[in-house]
């Protein structure tokens, strides 16, 4: 049941109820009237405009979807500049920080802490489901990279073999606080299991699209995917590397300055010891940028959101200008009769906006119902002041784009109404 | 009685292919409040043009048109809009009803476009339409009636807000003989009771019974002008 299916019966028999209508201005009364009379019309048009507003809403919610499992990490990790080894070409699995770098970066003055990230892939194995594939964080406990949590407690690291999986993690999983998490990892081609516990679940963190679990480092080299199970050459540990390090500076707004002088003084280091590689330091946003494809997926789901926005301005255009088109000459009898011009182009407008405003927010209900349906695995999220700009811009469109057919109204004369013409 | 209406020696020109055509050739006419008025006259020879000329539709090339001693063309484009809308009544010969108004509604249009529909005007509005038969038609689509009462709601529309003059361009010209009576018959008996001043375009010359005043028009002027009862019978009369 539509809502015109609930005006027209009051339209048709209470005139105590539809009173008001009658005393209002000519503009309005106009078009309500036409909207009422003719609903199954305007119905159609305000059904096709709420699949636009579906459209739009559902690609601007898999923009930021994608784009926030690309950069959620990022975005959320308590740091002030991410340091990359020079020649990643900022790409987080092609960096290299030795633990070595991060106790030179401690050595800097104005840096409050630093901490580290190094990532792989493993499975969860949930009974009863396929293997859920996660990244996997190994952070430096208690020092920027270990995400907070927001249920339980934040990593010990005098426990080794416990984490902190992220609220995706545990939305797909069911897991909780305490409950054992059994981890697939392959260590030289063969599937090894490591069990570990729940220690707290922090907000959702998902990297490279995927939900993520973070464990203490030295869990991490422990249970990581590796080619070899060899943990000692000739008796010596492997270095130990991280992916990225962050840097948590006491002035934030220094960042650049800091980021320059730390990134010259180790590549001077560099040239004096010839021994390691340089370091680039970014801020958030530079980093998430040139995560892969990043920049190209939010710019392709931006282009199609325009695009589907000009889609909706033609055809809401286009269904008032053919109707404009087909009421020609009753305009040419309404102003014949004495109607000014401005009434009728108002009447239009009101029609236009009314039509329009109920399929935006047929749209906008037909969309969070669907949401309601969508698994967590799908990458939608809707930013609710992203999603209400969006809303506000089509409420704009509709319109804008019967402004054609207002034109052609306002432009309409009276002589055809007599079957003249100028 | 009062004079309504008046055109003196209006011209409207056109211009097609380099040559001034003269739709309208300095015809002059006048029509009392309480006149009937039928311009009559084969197709082109201006009874239309003339129509909107005199209900400000239409700007004349020279001359004048007064409607209820006001200069047409003195008026700008907004005034002369409300000026149609308070001092003229139209019954046009197709598209003339709203097509998503009822009928009591396509009549209190008229009140409504002057801000003065009340409790009141839906009455003389329903009373109206009461008059012309329609009772039972009230709450009716025009898309719900014949030509015939679509035609008496129209006739009611250009009545209800008590205009000076009547204009009616064809208004039988879709209706079968009888009904065509009926319509015309109606709208004479309401100008004469009302004192409205009535000019009906029309192409059936058996409507011309009911008429006070029979202008001829032939290539945009006034060819002949029958006013007598028994010329305008006779005319009627004639075997189309």
């Amino acid at each position: 049941m539509s809502l015109f299916d609930i005006i027209l019966p009051l339209a048709k028999t209470n005139q105590t109820v539809f009173a008001p209508i009658l005393s209002l201005p000519l503009p309005l009364h106009l078009a309500i009237k036409e909207i009422v009379r003719n609903k199954g019309r305007f119905f159609l048009i305000a059904v096709v405009v709420a699949l636009i507003t579906l459209l739009v809403l559902f690609t601007a919610g898999l923009a930021e979807g994608l784009g926030l499992g690309n950069r959620e990490f990022i975005e959320k990790v308590n740091t002030d500049l991410i340091v990359y080894s020079d020649k990643s070409e900022l790409l987080i699995p092609g960096s290299r920080i030795s633990e070595g770098r991060i106790r030179d970066l401690r050595q800097f003055d104005g840096i409050a802490d630093v901490g580290a990230i190094a990532w792989a892939n493993v499975a969860i194995i949930v009974p009863n489901k396929e293997p859920i594939k996660v990244a996997l964080g190994g952070v430096l406990v208690s020092h920027p990279g270990e995400p907070v949590v927001v249920q339980g407690r934040q990593l010990d690291f005098k426990r080794g073999m416990e984490a902190i999986i992220d609220k995706s993690t545990a939305v797909r999983t069911g897991l909780n606080i305490g409950d054992p998490i059994r981890i697939r990892s392959l260590v030289a081609s063969k599937e090894k299991i490591y069990d570990l516990v729940v220690a707290g679940i922090a907000d959702s963190n998902q990297y490279g699209l995927q939900p993520t679990m973070f464990v203490p480092h030295l869990t991490y080299e422990k249970i990581r995917p590796r080619a070899s199970d060899i943990v000692s050459i000739d008796g010596k540990t492997p270095p130990v590397t991280f992916n990225v390090a962050f840097v948590k500076l006491n002035n934030p707004d220094d960042s650049v300055n800091m980021a320059a002088l730390i990134e010259s003084q180790i590549a001077d280091s560099i040239n004096l010891s010839r021994e390691a590689d340089g370091v680039k330091l970014v801020n958030k946003q530079t980093a998430w940028e040139n995560t892969p494809g990043y920049s190209a997926q939010q710019s392709t789901l931006g282009i199609q959101r325009v695009f589907t926005l000009l889609i909706g301005l033609l055809v809401v255009g286009s269904f008032f200008r053919i109707q404009a088109m087909q009421k020609i000459a009753q305009v040419g009898v309404l102003k014949a009769i004495g109607t000014a011009s401005w009434k009728i182009g108002l009447a239009a407008l009101v029609q236009i906006f009314t039509v329009n405003a109920f399929g935006v927010i047929l749209g906008a209900m037909l969309t969070w119902l669907l949401t309601l349906a969508i698994p967590p695995v799908v990458p939608i999220r809707f930013d609710g002041l992203d999603a209400l700009r969006t809303v506000l811009l089509l409420l704009l469109i509709g319109p804008l784009g019967g402004l054609v057919a207002v034109r052609a109204l306002l432009k309409a004369e009276p002589l055809k109404a007599l079957g003249l013409a100028s | 009685m009062k004079t309504a209406l008046q055109a003196n020696t209006v011209l409207k020109t056109y211009q097609n292919a380099g040559q001034t055509i003269n739709a309208v050739d300095h015809v002059s006419i006048e029509v009392k409040a309480g006149e009937f008025v039928a311009l009559v006259g084969p197709s082109g020879s201006g009874k239309t043009t003339l129509l909107a000329l005199l209900a400000g539709l239409l700007k004349p090339s020279a001359g004048q048109v007064l409607i209820d001693n006001s200069l047409l063309w003195q008026m700008n484009d907004a005034q002369r809009t409300r000026f149609r809308g308070d001092k003229i009544g139209f019954i046009f010969q197709a598209s003339n009803l709203v097509p998503f108004l009822s009928a009591q509604e396509n009549v209190e249009l008229m009140l409504k476009l002057k801000g003065r529909l009340d409790r009141s005007g839906k009455a003389r509005a329903s009373d109206l339409l009461n008059r012309l038969g329609l009772g039972d038609r009230l709450n009716n689509l025009p898309s719900q009636m014949s030509g015939g009462q679509q035609q008496r709601v129209a006739i009611a529309r250009a009545l209800i807000h008590e205009p000076a003059v009547v204009l009616a361009d064809e208004p039988t010209a879709s209706l079968d003989t009888e009904r065509a009576y009926q319509v015309v018959q109606t709208l004479q008996s309401l100008i004469h009771e009302q004192k409205r001043a009535g000019i009906m375009v029309t192409h059936d010359l058996r409507m011309c019974r009911y008429v006070d005043r029979v202008i001829r028009m032939r290539d945009g002027k006034v060819a002949q002008i029958i006013e007598s009862k028994a010329d305008l019978l006779q005319l009627s009369n004639t075997d189309h």
